[in-house]
């Protein structure tokens, strides 16, 4: 075989392996979608200062005003505001300002809360997940009984009592979503750990006297990050959910505020005179969650398979 | 011990505790139980037995890569039974292992540059990068690889390959004793001659002193200046490896050669068959361990029996002198 | 070109011709199989060796209809007992894996259902297809019976049964209860003509509760349990001890000579071929290289391959330093072209790139694809 032949062989065999994710990729339509509406979220996250004014959702007044101004078909409630000459393709919020534009500033208000989330559920669950694994003994039992607390205590309780003792703020709010979703990821990473730790080349190293630390940061851990990584994709279209759950039973900083339980919120009480107010928020928090779900779930199913190979 | 010893374990023992059925009775699993064997510098000892003899358990605990329940350990003049920390690494230079398996024994997400380097980066070794990998360079020439390799991923290797930078890493640190635990059974044949030529070759170069552990009696024959056979947990046979190997005399390692199939049909025999299975290595009764499946036992050997010099440097644990064609007994006494 | 057919053609079980065969991956085709053919008689134990990546594993599961979905056959033909196995529809493929064709392989634990008895699991076999069976059980409890009558007074119960299962046989008529005793019993003697100590015992335990040997032997015996036409036994001692393999083979040398199925051992392993094959033939690359009788092929060996290779085994007998082959097995995703060994061959030629040499008789009975011989 010349060289370049073997140069093309190799390259055909690290190629394949990428090949194959794009088959299984192309192969699945669900989880083409996922990807989709994933990326379609996050492009609109980015853009969404361009498209709408950053400043318009503040108001000096709380006043109600709900306006539909659809020409396809009309609606009651249109005749009892002022609502003539002004375009709301998706109608108004509560507070008269276009649902559209609301939730085109809502998705980047939401996805920056679920990012932070996740980011540090991941950042903790790594950290005290592999020591628990890797340290076992005394360091394991207290690690793990912290977490069958965090466990044991339903999530909203938790979450409403933090919110309630620190005040409403975004802030807070974050703070309540971490605290409910990090005992996953440490048990998550914990298993991983565990596993990984008993492998030979993790054997070998300290054979050749290598420190705890080396092994576990510099070995152990990129060696076992996997699953979390694509967990922590899954997670982001569910932790949208959650916050959006505690905003809805109005746990929410400003009411003021767009965000998408918040909108959904005000849909409750206009349900049967406005029910647009509850049907887009909610509508675009399904499709969010949803995406983000699919696309994890195809991360898995591509990644997995492959590790079983 | 003189200087001209390595190695030398007194009594060595591993026993792992195993949770009794009822009652929380607690019996032990004797893996490894008393083992007394010095190793000379510069030569091969093989340790050869069968699955569960404990001879992979005895080439970690003399590495300290599980902790002793007894004996000692006399490396280097120096007793590292009970080292930790900052000393224990101090020796951990001077000994390493290659693994069985070469698939698994290196990190995938590891260049085969950094998997050099970082032994010499742990002991520091060098004084600057640049002299690192020069070492790392001319080291992965040595095991017969080339530079370009050291850019690559351990999935890009076949066994043979990886085999070989498990070598070049553990000779990284320029030790004095390796510990080879069955270095080429995952391997094919033809790439199993190559590596052991290539060990052979570098334990010349660096002044090298091997322990071969492995069930393979043929390889064990090819490598080995002496041997040890093991069996539940104890050695039962020393001698030089043409000794043991043209004239045993043990009776587990006569059944142990006699059922070696031989790739030559003009020197075939039929395959002796050693009836039985191995017994477990918990809760060992009093006699000897071979004796359930020792066509030669009698009730003498309801006694545990010593090791014992049967003739110059060939040591066996038996009662008996046996003449395995006339199937007759000398027997043996502690110093005869 | 097919190894040519023995004076006996008709006395083959196995035949197989030309076969071609490819995998696809998402680096590109792998050439598994290059065209091979060999031939196995009735009661025969005929050994395949190589060394891993050969595709001898490949063909047992071509034969057995085992391959997974991204194998291709691309050619040649599969003649087990003059039906074309690759022919077959599904149905007609699992009845012969059933009835015809027994596997063994390398590891028992993970071949063995672990939260099944060793019983519950030897009873599948008749009960998956209970007609096949009939005969079998019945003749097996007959001769049973026979056993006892012949020796002390004729118990009564025993001679009813006995007319009882001679009607039975007649009508090829079973009832499910009766069916489940002669399957029990058949089950308990195949353990014991497998060896095992205690076998009524064992029939009731649980694979993690027997050792590796011992699992092994449970697998024979539900191999030998169908009294297929040709048991394929692939690496079947690798995972044990070498005192463990020499009780194994020396079994199967036993059960051959009891029973007469053709055995096709695969190994890695030249010096088990030397023990106990009749005769072997040896794979390198997707290819068969050479094929003799075993005495023959260890006193004469033709192929540069199995000249290499027997010259890098190590022998426990001997004091001798085994050789190496240069270089290392090709890449099947494009392998050389004309004879695959020559680029580690020592005496490679002008001619050998060019095309693959056929397999022509260098000797009586002993045939080699190397263009050193012809072809």
């Amino acid at each position: 075989m010349g060289q370049t032949e073997k140069n093309s062989v190799e390259s055909r065999r690290r190629h394949s392996e990428l090949r194959f994710a794009l088959h299984l990729l192309r192969q699945n339509p669900i989880v083409m979608a996922g990807l989709v509406i994933s990326v379609a979220t996050v492009v609109l996250a980015l853009l969404s200062n361009l498209l709408v004014n950053g400043a318009s959702w503040h108001q000096q007044a709380l006043t109600l005003r709900l306006c539909w101004n659809n020409p396809a078909f009309s609606w009651p409630v249109t005749n009892l505001f002022n609502c003539a000459g002004q375009v709301y393709p998706l109608g108004t919020d509560a507070y008269g300002r276009s649902l559209l534009q609301m939730i085109i500033l809502a998705i980047p208000i939401d996805l920056q809360i679920a990012l932070e989330v996740v980011a540090s559920a991941v950042a903790i669950g790594v950290i005290f997940g592999s020591l628990a694994a890797y340290m076992g003994g005394l360091i394991d039992e207290i690690i793990l009984r912290i977490t069958d607390i965090f466990l044991a205590v339903p999530w909203i309780l938790l979450a409403i009592v933090l919110i309630v003792v620190l005040g409403r703020s975004l802030t807070t709010l974050t703070l309540a979503v971490i605290i409910t979703w990090w005992p996953w990821y440490v048990r998550l990473m914990r298993s991983q750990v565990i596993g990984e730790k008993e492998k030979l080349y993790v054997e070998r190293l300290r054979m050749m006297g290598a420190g705890w630390p080396r092994i576990l940061f510099r070995h152990v851990i990129p060696n076992s990050i996997y699953p979390i990584l694509v967990q922590s994709t899954l997670d982001i279209g569910s932790v949208i959910l959650t916050v959006s759950a505690l905003t809805f039973i109005g746990l929410t900083p400003n009411p003021l505020l767009p965000e998408l339980g918040n909108l959904s919120n005000q849909g409750i009480e206009y349900f049967f005179t406005a029910p647009w107010l509850i049907v887009f928020p909610g509508l675009t928090i399904l499709i969010i969650s949803l995406g983000f779900n699919l696309l994890g779930d195809g991360i898995r199913d591509i990644f997995d398979p492959r590790l079983r190979r | 011990m003189d200087g001209t010893t390595i190695l030398e374990t007194t009594g060595l023992a591993k026993w792992f505790p195993v949770r009794g059925g009822r009652f929380s009775e607690k019996s032990y699993l004797r893996a490894v139980d008393g083992v007394t064997l010095s190793i000379r510098k510069g030569e091969t000892l093989g340790l050869v037995g069968e699955s569960g003899c404990g001879k992979t358990t005895f080439g970690r605990a003399i590495m300290r890569l599980t902790e002793p329940s007894g004996g000692s350990i006399v490396f280097d003049g120096e007793d590292i039974s009970k080292l930790h920390g900052r000393s224990l690494k101090r020796v951990r230079r001077k000994m390493q292992m290659v693994f069985q398996d070469p698939y698994a024994s290196l990190d995938p997400r590891q260049r085969v540059r950094s998997t050099l380097l970082e032994p010499m980066l742990i002991h520091r070794i060098t004084s600057s990068k640049a002299e690192a990998e020069r070492l790392a360079e001319d080291l992965i020439e040595k095991v017969g690889l080339n530079q370009d390799h050291l850019s690559r991923f351990p999935h890009e290797f076949s066994g043979g390959q990886r085999q070989r930078i498990t070598i070049a890493a553990a000779l990284a640190v320029k030790p004095t004793f390796v510990v080879l635990d069955e270095p080429t059974s995952s391997l094919d044949v033809s790439v199993q001659a190559q590596i052991l030529r290539l060990l052979k070759k570098l334990q010349e170069e660096f002044g090298l002193t091997y322990l071969f552990i492995s069930h393979n009696m043929a390889v064990i024959r090819q490598v080995c200046d002496r041997t040890a056979v093991m069996y539940l947990g104890r050695m039962v046979e020393l001698a030089d490896t043409k000794t043991l190997f043209e004239n045993p005399k043990h009776p587990y390692t006569k059944a142990l050669l006699t059922s070696v199939p031989t790739p030559d049909p003009t020197r075939r025999k039929e395959l002796a068959v050693l009836e039985g299975d191995v017994p477990s290595a918990v809760g060992i009764p009093k006699d000897c361990r071979f004796r359930s499946r020792c066509a030669f036992a009698t009730e003498k050997c309801g006694i545990s029996p010593p090791l014992v010099e049967v003739e110059k440097n060939h040591w066996i644990e038996c009662h008996y002198d046996i003449d395995f064609d006339s199937h007759a007994r000398r027997e043996l006494r502690q110093g005869s | 070109m097919s190894q040519p057919n023995t004076q006996e053609g008709g006395d083959d079980v196995l035949s197989i011709q030309e076969l071609k065969l490819k995998f696809h991956t998402y680096a590109g085709e792998v050439s598994a199989l290059d065209g091979i053919g060999l031939s196995i008689k009735k009661g025969e134990l005929f050994g395949l060796v190589g060394e891993s990546g050969c595709g001898k594993s490949v063909t047992a599961l071509a034969i057995a209809g085992l391959l997974p979905p991204n194998a291709e056959i691309t050619g040649g033909d599969v003649i087990l007992d003059g039906k074309n196995v690759l022919a077959l529809k599904p149905e007609e493929m699992r009845l012969a894996r059933l009835k015809d064709i027994a596997m063994i392989f390398q590891d028992p634990m993970t071949y063995l259902n672990p939260v099944l008895t060793i019983g519950s699991q030897m009873a599948e076999i008749p009960r998956a297809e209970p007609k096949l069976f009939i005969s079998i059980l019945v003749t097996h409890r007959l001769r049973q019976i026979d056993k006892q009558v012949n020796g002390a007074k004729p118990d009564p119960g025993l001679l009813a049964e006995r007319k009882a299962l001679a009607h039975a046989l007649d009508s090829q008529n079973l009832r499910r209860k009766e069916m489940d005793q002669l399957t029990k019993s058949y089950a308990i003697s195949l353990l014991k003509s497998v060896r095992l100590p205690e076998p009524e015992k064992v029939y009731k335990m649980y694979p993690f509760e027997l050792s590796g040997g011992m699992r092994q032997r449970v697998m024979i015996a539900m191999a030998m349990m169908r009294r297929p036409k040709l048991l394929l036994a692939d690496e079947i001692t690798t995972a044990l001890d070498v005192t463990v393999q020499a009780q194994i083979l020396h079994l199967l040398k036993d059960l051959r000579s009891e029973i007469n199925t053709s055995v096709l051992l695969i190994t890695h392993d030249l010096a088990i071929v030397a023990e106990v094959c009749d005769r072997v033939a040896v794979m390198y690359a997707g290819n068969i290289v050479e094929v003799a009788e075993v005495d023959e092929l260890f006193r004469n060996p033709l192929h540069p391959y199995t000249k290499g290779l027997l010259a890098s085994v190590p022998r426990a007998d001997l004091a001798k330093t085994p050789d190496s082959i240069e270089g290392s097995v090709p890449d099947l995703l494009s392998p050389p072209s004309g004879c695959r060994f020559h680029p580690r061959c020592p005496k490679a030629f002008e001619k050998c790139p060019s095309r693959k040499p056929s397999m022509i008789a260098a000797a009586p009975n002993h045939y080699v694809s190397c263009f050193l011989y012809g072809g």
